[in-house]
């Protein structure tokens, strides 16, 4: 389960709509236990994916990890995991995105047909590699 | 000696930990004494060639090794390095 603001949710949807037709990128903050994630901070970051892909690809810089994981271990919170936008395209995750994922992390993508956002869901990637997982989002 | 800073993806291979203290004089060798702590993080860090992952990045202090020495990078005792992965995706390609 993740568990996001609703502005933190909005921020997130108003990011993806900003972008588009381009896809968009950010990071998510806050402290993690068993099973769930509780984002404090949804963080947007820009999309360093080589020109001319973006509409369909996203890469978070190893700069901005780097930066968000040492602010993440100096305030006492975790890194969570991602989000992103597909333009559209349905708000699950692709096979592409398994391929590049990471276990333990959240993934959420969310929709975005004709620039109006829509569907949101978030995958976590089985420790094996083998399949995401989809968990719950709840609004608080 | 330096300080191995693991991200939250990685530290179920590492025995859980955010960050170990490690031997090696360069950064190249401070990874290779943790693959041999806990080599069930071997997979996820280096190719079956040996060579790190591409998507593996390794700062020395601020800096991507990249801007460096690379792997042959000399890390300090006071020095802190981190395993950084490039973290991307995207929608259906049709
Ligand atoms: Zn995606």
């Amino acid at each position: 389960m993740i568990a996001l603001s609703k502005e933190d949710l909005e921020k997130i949807r108003r990011h993806a709509e900003a972008e588009y037709p381009y896809e968009c990128c950010g990071l998510l903050l806050g402290k993690a236990s068993v099973n769930s994630h509780e984002v404090h901070e949804a963080e947007p970051v820009p999309n360093t994916f080589e020109d001319g892909q973006r509409k369909r690809r996203f890469e978070i810089s190893p700069d901005e990890f780097f930066r968000a994981e040492m602010k993440a271990r100096r305030s006492g919170k975790e890194l969570l995991g991602f989000y992103h936008s597909h333009p559209d395209c349905p708000e699950d995750a692709s096979e592409y995105d398994r391929l590049h994922a990471l276990p333990v992390y959240s993934y959420l993508i969310v929709s975005v047909e004709k620039g109006v956002s829509a569907g949101i869901k978030s995958w976590v990637l089985k420790s094996d590699r083998s399949v995401f997982e989809q968990e719950e989002v709840r609004e608080i | 000696m330096a300080t191995l800073l693991i991200p939250t993806a990685l530290r179920a291979f590492a025995g859980g930990q955010p960050e170990l203290d490690l031997d090696g004089s360069t950064a190249g060798e401070v990874i290779a004494a943790l693959a041999l702590k806990h080599p069930e993080i071997k997979e996820h860090l280096y190719e079956e060639s040996g060579k790190l992952r591409s998507f593996i990045n390794v700062y020395v202090g601020d800096e991507n090794v990249k801007k460096l020495q690379g792997l042959d990078t000399p890390v300090k005792e006071s020095d802190s390095v981190m395993l950084v992965p490039a973290i991307a995706g995207g929608r259906k390609w049709d």
